[in-house]
């Protein structure tokens, strides 16, 4: 069984977001990158795919240099191949993004293609069901519980209060939810052995792309802005239960109008 | 012709909310377009409601339930015959899943997730938050149609007084490679933090599992859902679905109760946009008094079952 996982190198959640000088951008210094949360569980369940299975773990992804520490990460985890398609990916538009991942996932075998179900951070959650359109792959989306044999999958998507299952065949796409599985960290051992895999670097051209396709199309960032600062609102001492919850009605009932 | 096209999801023959919301703003939208409002449904029985909300058109078609293929083959076929300028759609599981797939088959791009939206210069123009409510982030689509997605609770559905839609149908392949073999409902009548318009929720100051029962309490008493911090679902006590944060849902509805929740950054991400927010907390340097209109600094054991109780009695 072979899988494709694409991961997004995104800035840990923890840190501080500036806007850079020209206004549409965040400002990169200073800030730690990390591998996408949600790519995670998808690396995971490719890796224990895997396991069952035997076959290659791709990793694939798009972005600048620095994008190479997401896929070294990857291969540590477990991950037997990597494809780093070199490009300032944060000036392309989530169907720009699409498209080179498809013509990447194009170019090696595969069974099953993992998202996480969105990139943390600009939380689009648009490219993989985009690139299941454009490979004409079905697709199941926010997947907890997955399930592959015999050139058919199971998986259970969530959905509001309830989860479906669905079939599908493969190839398929899945965009992989928080507990799916407990992600494994690297071992030092995987860390060893991930260096001496060499990491396939292209270019949006090499893939056969056209770069106005790709930069600065269908959706254009206007402008940046930090929300104003909220100051807190009115604080009480809540040592009284009664004088307390008679405080809160008070607020639901009059600000919120919700009783 | 330009118009606007608002897929809509329905439930028991009436429209979900998600769906009125985006009608709203379609309504809006179409003014500047020019051209009807079209909604896409299932349910031909919610050509009144839709009407109401400012839908001239209801298409629908007998492809049964929700399925990403044979949906994105409708709602390609109603464009290329109603030509919309912009297309609409409620930021659902569903809404999520069949944008950016639609998107994909029109060659156009997607605005997930927006929170304001105006037709200017033949353009959309949408605004969305991005790094968990750190900064927002104005946007242009351009491309016929312009697709978003609206955020839950974002547009507060609003009736325009219209008469019923008119009904016509859309023949689509139904061809689908995938398939729902199976719908399951895990606790029943469960209300799901995305689209609540009241959520209460727990962190760690809950100190173990079981005490998620003082805020489900409120949550049933009030009629509203029970949200949860990272810690607690980490921990094991409560499932992913109740997250509320940067990994988990960001909400934004009318009234959050933050029960033991400290407010790590994670948290305040994904409900700092709610309209109006309570915190109960021990520690009066929580970061979470930081955001709330209201504070209480106290034992979250002993004022939320007197807070409970006030409420059924309120209710009664």
């Amino acid at each position: 069984m072979n899988s494709v996982v694409c991961i997004a190198h995104v800035p840990d959640t923890e840190s501080r977001i500036k806007i850079a000088a020209d206004g549409r951008k965040v400002d990169e210094a200073g800030i730690k990158f990390i591998v996408s949360p949600y790519d995670e569980f998808a690396l995971e369940e490719a890796i224990r795919l895997k396991e069952k299975s035997p076959g290659d773990v791709t990793v694939i992804t798009f972005g600048p240099d620095r994008a190479q520490q997401a896929l070294r990460e990857a291969l540590a985890r477990g991950a037997t191949k990597a494809l780093h398609v070199k490009g300032e990916a944060s000036d392309a538009d989530s169907l720009g993004v699409a498209k080179v991942l498809a013509a990447a996932i194009k170019s090696v075998p595969h069974d099953v293609v993992f998202f996480g179900k969105q990139g943390v951070g600009t939380d689009n959650g648009l490219v993989g069901p985009m690139v299941a359109e454009l490979l004409g792959y079905p697709q199941v989306n926010v997947v907890t519980h997955l399930e592959v044999a015999d050139s058919k999958l199971t998986a259970h998507r969530e959905i509001e209060g309830a989860e479906e299952i669905i079939e599908a065949p493969t190839p398929a796409v899945i965009t992989a939810q928080k507990g799916l599985n407990e992600p494994r960290y690297a071992s030092l051992k995987g860390i060893m052995a991930a260096k001496k895999i060499a990491i396939d670097v292209k270019s949006v051209a090499d893939l056969g792309l056209d770069e106005g396709d790709i930069f600065n199309k269908r959706v254009v960032v206007v402008s940046m802005e930090t929300p104003p600062e909220k100051s807190g609102g009115k604080k009480i001492d809540g040592g009284d239960p009664n004088v307390a919850a008679q405080a809160i009605l008070k607020f639901i009932r009059e600000e919120a109008k919700a009783l | 012709m330009p118009g606007v096209l608002v897929f809509c999801e329905t439930k028991d023959g009436k429209l979900k909310k998600a769906s009125r919301e985006a009608l709203t703003i379609g309504r809006k939208l179409a003014e500047q377009t020019g051209g009807d409002v079209i909604a896409f449904a299932d349910d031909a029985a919610v050509a009144d409601e839709a009407g109401r909300f400012g839908a001239k058109k209801l298409s629908t078609s007998s492809l049964g339930g929700y399925n990403t293929e044979t949906y994105t083959n409708a709602i390609e076929q109603i464009c290329k015959d109603a030509q919309p300028s912009v297309l609409l759609f409620g930021g659902t599981s569903n809404g999520r899943d069949l944008a950016p797939r639609v998107a994909a088959r029109l060659g156009v791009g997607v605005a997930s997730d927006v929170d304001r939206l105006e037709w200017t210069d033949g353009k959309l123009r949408a605004r969305r938050s991005v790094y968990s409510g750190k900064v927002f982030a104005t946007l242009d689509v351009t491309g016929t149609p312009a697709i978003a997605t609206t955020r839950p609770n974002a547009f507060p559905a609003q009736e325009s007084g219209g008469g019923a839609a008119e009904v016509a149908n859309v023949s689509a392949s139904t061809d689908s490679k995938a398939k729902v073999v199976e719908t399951k409902v895990p606790e029943a009548g469960e209300l799901s933090i995305a689209e609540a318009d009241i959520i209460v929720s727990g962190g760690r100051g809950l100190k173990e599992a079981a005490n998620f029962s003082y805020i489900r309490d409120l949550a049933h008493a009030i009629g509203g859902a029970v949200g949860a911090s990272r810690a607690t679902v980490d921990a094991g006590w409560i499932d992913h679905q109740h997250q509320v944060g940067q990994t988990g849902r960001v909400v934004s509805p009318n009234l959050y109760i933050a029960a033991g929740v400290s407010g790590a950054i994670q948290h305040l991400a994904g409900m700092s946009s709610s309209k109006h927010i309570v915190a109960i907390n021990k520690d009066p340097e929580a970061p979470i008094f930081r955001v709330a209109d209201l504070g209480v600094v106290g034992d979250l054991f002993t004022i939320l079952p007197v807070l409970t109780e006030e409420v059924k009695k309120a209710k009664h």
